[in-house]
């Protein structure tokens, strides 16, 4: 088991290498510099001059590649060229929004997704099992920001019920949270249902109702316990789904995360923090990944480390 | 004797049977007409501006909003921000919701199929390198990539290649292309070692023919299946880029630029950006339910 961690570990490193290479060559092949903003009153050549000695972007490509793998290796991200603080201290100081944002959501979607997916299961083809067939369809299919632009219009523009955007309080809190776990309540709850039927099925349900256990222990002893496996397996895509699609949420209810920093730094041309935010995305993302694999060689012994 | 159905027919006949499939069907059919023939039925022209009609509200939609001021019956689903007719700009968005669906997923097919192909019948370095490019590319999120190739490249000349779409599909292109090739080599391993295969090659069959006339044939189903959903998610790209400002560039009419334009007047008038986001939901759930129902007729063992 542990060396299993620990391969899977090091697996991360050339994944993120590649990323960071990716990332670095995108932003540089971006033409213009961030120092070029106003056409009106551009800048006299040697101050830009200067400025990008400062920032070390005049040197030759390699360089500056080595110099930032370089300093990544020591968490340090470099500092943004529009904002007067470190890709580090904007990401520490907005994180913990997205962060927070994110485990809500992810929270919400189990909470609603897995008695759903069980409910619906059990009662397969009422109409418990097809309204909750109905809200997955949606929830997987309908893009989250179509589905933020009629919520914001529904609750906030028409019934007045909350506000439109902004953060802080809880009533801020509900859209943006409900909005972002949608799409992984639904996908869960598929997951969840058709787990539950394909558990149901087996061979060791129907010896467990044929030497007549309550039918109660047979659901939770014999079925849940197996059909929530491949849904554990699956929470891992579902908070990549999460991460990424928090920059739009972010982004439409102004939430002032690491999502919305994002999308603001792409406009600005501010490279380290694009790459910085970036290489940080996926960072999580593998890590979600392996925390889920993990949990799942852990959970199911016929998995082992393969 | 009883009548033979071969496999399409079955899946065709079950397909018809499929009441939610044959609505997304219509939708999507309807929709690529109106692409098709935008140029014919859109009442104006999609960029021009009639600036003393700014922001009217739909004719539709009078009883709604009832103020007679905002009301022109000559724009029945009124004008946008800088008074351009809502109709024609969503029949434009149209087609370039059916050219970005269509066009990447034709390039993912070409070269998808074809190296998965090649890596699942030959093996050897193809397929090891095959496996390598796939670990790379599936540690990067799509839609985050899109967002940094489109956000970086837009403004180079390449990017700038009618307004940015042909820029869109090389990178929806070179995330997706991966998925179509693992599909396709794994459907090749499975079927390299069944009976056809070897007769084939027995009486000498160049691996060439193998590949196109027994293996590919035979691996198409799932491939049908995926380009199904394939397709709704390269227009959900697009759809999404236009809405955070980094996609086709403007004036070209898209249903994501159109969001993104709607969407800065959205407390004062809804109705541009509720008008393009109800298009985008309605052509992602019908083929959603066409994709659902392919799958169903072509494999019902994957039904979920």
């Amino acid at each position: 088991m542990l060396t299993y961690v620990v391969r899977r570990l090091l697996l991360l490193i050339p994944t993120l290498f590649f990323v960071a290479v990716v990332t670095f060559a995108l932003a540089h092949a971006a033409p213009g510099s961030p120092f070029d903003k106003n056409p009106d009153r551009p800048l006299p050549a040697a101050t830009i001059e200067r400025l990008e000695r400062l920032y070390g972007v005049d040197r030759p490509l390699h360089e500056q590649f080595l110099l930032y793998l370089g300093n990544l290796a020591r968490f340090d991200l470099g500092s943004s060229l529009v904002r007067d603080r470190s890709v580090a201290e904007i990401i520490g100081s907005q994180l913990p929004v997205s962060a927070q944002l994110g485990i809500q959501a992810l929270l919400l979607a189990l909470a609603v997704a897995l008695p759903l997916g069980v409910i619906s299961a059990l009662r397969q083809n009422t109409a418990v099992d097809h309204a909750s067939m109905v809200l997955a369809t949606v929830g997987t299919t309908i893009p989250s920001f179509v589905i933020a632009i009629l919520a914001i219009y529904v609750f906030a523009v028409h019934l007045r019920l909350i506000p439109i955007v902004g953060w802080g309080t809880p009533k801020h809190m509900i859209l943006p949270t409900v909005v972002l776990s949608l799409g992984a309540m639904a996908f869960l709850t598929r997951m969840t249902r058709a787990s539950m039927l394909e558990a149901i099925r087996q061979d060791y349900v129907r010896t467990a109702r044929a030497k007549g256990l309550p039918e109660q222990v047979v659901i939770v002893g014999h079925v849940l316990k197996n059909a929530l496996i491949p849904v554990a397996t699956v929470v891992g895509p579902a908070t990549a789904g999460l991460i990424t699609g928090s920059f739009i949420v972010e982004s439409i209810f102004n939430v002032p995360g690491i999502g919305r920093e994002f999308v603001l730094s792409i406009t600005r041309r501010d490279y380290p923090l694009i790459m910085g935010v970036y290489l940080l995305y996926a960072f999580l993302i593998a890590l979600a990944n392996l925390a889920v694999d993990i949990v799942y060689a852990a959970l199911d012994p016929r998995i082992k480390a393969a | 004797m009883p009548e033979q159905r071969s496999l399409w027919r079955d899946a065709v006949y079950r397909l018809a049977r499929n009441r939610a499939a044959l609505a997304g069907l219509s939708v999507i059919a309807v929709a690529a007409l109106v692409a098709i023939l935008a140029p014919l039925i859109a009442p104006y022209d999609p960029s021009d501006s009639f600036t003393n009609a700014g922001r009217q509200a739909p004719t539709l939609a009078e009883p709604l909003w009832g103020d007679q001021r905002y009301v022109d019956p000559r724009y029945v689903l009124g004008t946008d921000v800088l008074g351009r007719d809502i109709l024609s700009r969503l029949i434009w968005g149209a087609r370039v919701s059916m050219i970005v669906g269509f066009v990447p997923v034709a390039m993912i097919l070409a070269v998808g199929t074809t190296i998965g192909m090649v890596a699942g019948y030959y093996g050897g370095w193809v397929d090891q390198l095959l496996m390598r490019i796939t670990d790379v590319v599936y540690a990067f999120p799509d839609l985050l990539f899109l967002v940094i190739v489109m956000a970086t490249l837009r403004n180079t000349a390449f990017g700038e290649i009618l307004g940015g779409l042909v820029l869109m599909f090389v990178a929806l292109a070179i995330v997706s292309w991966v998925g179509m090739a693992r599909l396709v080599r794994g459907q090749v391993l499975s079927l390299k070692h069944r009976e056809f295969v070897e007769a084939a090659r027995a009486i000498g069959v160049p691996a060439r023919r193998i590949m196109l006339r027994h293996l590919f044939p035979n691996a198409l189903a799932p491939v049908i299946v995926s380009v199904a959903f394939a397709i709704p998610s390269a227009m959900l790209a697009e759809a999404t880029l236009g809405f955070l400002g980094i996609g086709v560039r403007p004036p070209t009419a898209t249903w994501g630029v159109m969001t993104n334009e709607g969407f800065q007047v959205f407390s004062t008038s809804p109705w541009p950006v509720l008008l393009p986001a109800f298009c985008i939901g309605i052509v992602m759930l019908s083929f959603t339910f066409l994709g659902d129902g392919l799958r169903d007729a072509l494999d019902p063992r994957m039904k979920v």
